[in-house]
């Protein structure tokens, strides 16, 4: 528990503390009438009103679409469904800067909505939520379709024998199995939409604004430390609120459930009803998800001369960039591969360290713990990389200017992944194997190896796989302290799509769809490699 | 037998940082030869210069400032023009480099006023622009560049309809020109700010106000940030092309025109956009030496360099702005492509510094909410 302890209070607790005490003290010490200044003021109010109800009509909207995923998904077997469950995963992980393109694309002025009916969504609410349905529809269907697929069919069908109708014994037998992962993804999603930042500033036009977005603004733009550190707390708090009740019914949901292997409960569709269930799901993920992506690809194909490979080969020179880059954009890739590498090595580290101890102990303060892992996903990439800025910025922690700082910032956004992930199956690990190894004369080490290892070995990969993803997408904390000579994907796309010009526009679009192959295939592989217990997600 | 786990995972965390460490430098540094970390210490033989994202520099001028001064330069790209800066003000006193490029006089007072940059006074400051010299007598900051921000038309749009594109502010407030322009959030985008300026220029510290009114009525459309208004909204950029663009008036660069012809494959015989001259905001950026730079001697020579003419001459085509040393020739693109401001807006720093928050403030109950 050291090691993660340590890590988190100096990348983390530390820049996080220095930055928001920076924005609250000043040479008479505490400045906590702010809190209440800022509070009060109307547009503030505003702010935090709009935050919490498009986050709440997002989830809604998600699991709304999503479920019905969840289900195929888990019960229904059909060609390609191992492809499609990874390409639905790809959004998860895209930088919201392509998302947006891909969006305004759709749903703005000669959009494919523009030209059937005339409808135009962007600047509206409705982009915001739609977009929301698409970065998250991954989150219900991996966290509520794997445990529905390792639920055991008989149980309902025993309730059905026993004279209870189709639906009263999905009410009384599957739904109370299921409401704890619903209630932890829907959780999820609230707090990923909560702290939404690039679909909201880019879909959102500037008459909307997050929290998130509005810490961004005070602290980047305005140079407002004060109210942006107020604004942190407030984030903060909320975000805190959230991740103690999904520990709760995380907790909840570890009461033993009779689950089975996944290969089993799936079949292939049968009777009216579960074809017109799965033909609805398969058209809801064309439409949202597949079709975006879709337009990316379309674009990056579409050159001056019709269509070709040309903003492909144009990746692969300096000139081509116009100096927009020292290197080739291609090698971005590389640069993307090289950090989620290490990125993941740490985050694995750190999150298996962090799993091996939360579940060999208990008590409040290792629950504490728990929440303080996940806080990361819920805090600003602004206040983390202002943060950063100015306290490693001595040894023996210089760090400013250090290639390791990316990925370290990667990790961060690693570790809630891998916890979650290898918590629940080393919880399973019978501590009495452990036990019988060592009384027949296993050193420790030995002990682990033989008995933890095998046992984990395929959740440990599957956290690797996200660990992985997720750091290949990371775009917030990587575009502050990302290297000129060194730009990740998704920083690159980023540069490409900030220059005028054709050529410029095409090799963003390119290198997205370069990023999405990656990214996909990185989740297909993890497909292989699917553990037997699901993880939180 | 509890710790072992934790031992383990120590050893495989030291051996991954090992392992990830020779990857990195197995691909990298042997350009720069600056070593892993920061610019090192006094005598070092690289200077760190700090810029926004939009720095741009050709590897053969970087090479011949090496070979002038034996200097090796490393560029640190730090956010937008904004916060790039910000970043310098929180860093004051312990920054991340030597030099600063970046700051414009919409921002100028804000570096100032924290006191972020030591004086020094730029070898060959005398064929600098006169106009540029806003900090001439303590010379903290030394002019590099100028540009214009301008309403850009597309000129297909208005060859079709056979309709005269505006010329001036008063223009954009016509019925003729209703629905067909787009802008960027004020409070967030700096081509945006500095057309709000330009305004504030033209019309006053009263008029401005009464202007935007006339120009919401008139359709005025506000997006974020330049990369949209760009590429998604002006019809007239490859991206809007692309993107089905519907708004016939960006306010974007007077060197945007040149750009959209040089990344155009093949290139156009005429630029399909044009400039809407008197719609234009000065904008002119500055670098200076940052305090507690570890190579000050580096730093120094570099905004000398700078301001030299072959670094001056490098810099249309790749951060598409304007020399700010009188005589350097501008490269033919420019002149063929480009378009040439007589007069435009210009506000003085202290005036702007005095008003900027408070401006932006109104600007935005009045225009975007």
């Amino acid at each position: 528990m050291a090691v993660p302890l340590a890590f988190f209070a100096v990348f983390f607790a530390y820049p996080v503390a220095a930055i928001v005490g920076r924005g609250l003290r000043t040479g008479d010490g505490w400045q906590f009438g702010r809190l209440a200044a800022v509070l009060g003021r109307p547009d503030i109010l505003g702010v935090l009103w709009f935050t919490t109800w498009q986050a709440l009509a997002s989830t809604a909207l998600t699991l709304l679409i999503a479920l019905p995923g969840a289900y195929v998904f888990a019960r229904l077997d059909f060609p390609g469904k191992a492809v499609l469950r990874a390409v639905v995963t790809v959004p998860f992980v895209l930088p919201t800067v392509v998302v947006g393109t891909a969006f305004l694309a759709l749903l703005g002025r000669g959009g494919l909505l523009d030209e059937l009916w005339g409808i135009r969504l962007d600047t509206t609410v409705w982009a915001i939520l739609l977009a929301h349905v698409f970065f998250n529809y991954a989150v219900v269907v991996r966290t509520v379709g794997g445990l529905w697929s390792q639920l055991d069919p008989r149980q309902e069908e025993a309730a059905r024998v026993l004279g209870a109708g189709r639906f009263a014994a999905w009410r009384r037998v599957t739904l109370p199995a299921l409401a704890p992962a619903v209630a932890a993804a829907a959780l999820m999603v609230f707090l990923f939409t909560f702290t939404s930042f690039g679909v909201v500033q880019i879909l959102g036009g500037p008459g909307f604004s997050t929290l998130e977005v509005e810490i961004y603004r005070q602290t980047a733009q305005l140079l407002d430390l004060p109210t942006a550190a107020v604004l942190t707390l407030l984030q903060f708090a909320a975000v805190g609120a959230i991740l103690a009740v999904h520990a709760r019914t995380v907790r909840r949901r570890e009461s033993a459930l009779r689950l089975v292997d996944p290969a089993r409960t799936a079949g292939r569709p049968r009777g009216r009803g579960q074809w017109a269930l799965l033909g609805g799901v398969l058209g809801s993920v064309t439409l949202l998800i597949l079709l975006p992506l879709g337009v990316l690809v379309e674009r990056s194909l579409d050159g001056p001369g019709g269509y070709g490979l040309g903003f492909y080969r144009a990746l692969g020179s300096v000139e081509a960039s116009g100096g927009t880059f020292l290197v080739p954009p291609l090698e971005a890739v590389g640069n993307s591969l090289r950090y989620a590498l290490v990125a993941t090595l740490i985050a694995l580290v750190i999150g298996g360290l962090a799993a091996a101890a939360l579940t060999r102990r208990a008590g409040p303060l290792v629950r504490g713990f728990d929440a303080l892992l996940m806080l990361p996903l819920g805090v600003s990439a602004v206040t983390v990389g202002f943060g950063f800025l100015i306290t490693l910025d001595k040894p023996p922690l210089d760090l400013r200017a250090s290639w390791i700082l990316v990925p370290l910032a990667q990790a961060l956004v690693g570790v809630p992944f891998v916890v979650r992930t290898m918590l629940p199956v080393l919880r399973a690990v019978d501590a009495r194997l452990r036990e019988a190894a060592a009384v027949l004369g296993a050193s420790p080490v030995r002990a682990w190896r033989e008995v933890d290892l095998p046992l984990v070995r395929r959740a440990l990969l599957v956290a690797a796989g996200f660990a992985f993803a997720v750091s290949l997408g990371e775009f917030g904390a990587t575009v502050f302290i990302a290297r000129p000579d060194r730009p990740t994907l998704p920083v690159a796309v980023a540069r490409l799509l900030g220059r005028p010009g054709e050529l410029n526009y095409g090799q963003a679009m390119a290198l997205s769809t370069v990023l999405m192959v990656v990214c996909a295939v990185s989740l297909l592989a993890l497909e292989r490699i699917r553990t037997d217990r699901s993880g939180e997600f | 037998m509890r710790n072992s786990p934790v031992r383990l995972a120590a050893v495989a965390l030291a051996a991954a940082l090992g392992v990830s460490a020779l990857a990195a430098c197995g691909g990298s540094d042997s350009a720069g030869g600056s070593g892993d970390g920061g610019s090192g210490g006094k005598g070092s033989k690289t200077v760190t210069l700090v810029s926004h994202d939009s720095f741009n520099a050709s590897p053969a001028v970087l090479k011949a400032f090496t070979a002038q001064t034996g200097y090796t330069v490393k560029v640190l790209k730090s956010g937008d023009a904004g916060e790039a800066l910000n970043k310098e003000i929180l860093t004051k006193g312990s920054p991340q480099g030597d030099v600063f490029f970046g700051v414009d006089n919409t921002l100028l007072s804000r570096a100032l006023d924290n006191g972020i940059f030591t004086p020094y006074e730029a070898k060959g400051l005398g064929s600098v622009e006169a106009a540029a010299q806003l900090d001439a007598d303590q010379h903290r900051v030394t002019p590099i560049d100028t540009g214009d921000i301008c309403v850009n038309y597309d000129k297909k749009y208005f060859a079709d309809r056979k309709l005269a594109p505006p010329a001036s502010f008063d223009d954009l407030v016509k019925p003729a020109y209703k629905n067909l322009l787009v802008t960027e959030n004020a409070a967030t985008s700096s081509p945006g700010l500095g057309f709000l300026l330009g305004t504030a220029a033209r019309y006053g510290d009263d008029g401005w106000q009464d202007y935007w009114k006339k120009l919401k009525a008139n359709g005025v459309q506000v997006v974020d940030g330049w990369e949209q208004a760009y590429n998604e909204n002006f019809s007239g950029s490859a991206g809007g092309k692309k993107a089905k663009g519907d708004r016939p008036l960006v306010v974007s660069y007077a060197s945007s025109p040149p750009v959209e012809v040089l990344y155009a494959d093949p290139q156009p015989k005429t630029a399909p956009t044009g400039v809407a001259t008197g719609t234009c905001f000065r904008q002119i950026e500055f670098a200076g030496l940052l305090k507690g730079a570890k190579n000050e001697a580096g730093g120094k020579a570099l905004l000398d360099f700078l301001i030299s003419e072959k670094f001056q001459a490098d810099m249309p085509l790749n951060m598409f702005v304007n020399p700010v040393v009188k005589g350097v020739a501008l490269p033919a693109l420019f002149t063929e492509f480009g378009a040439t401001v007589e007069r435009p807006e210009t506000l003085a720093p202290a005036k702007i510094a005095a008003n900027r928050d408070q401006w932006v403030q109104s600007w935005s109950s009045l225009v975007v909410k």
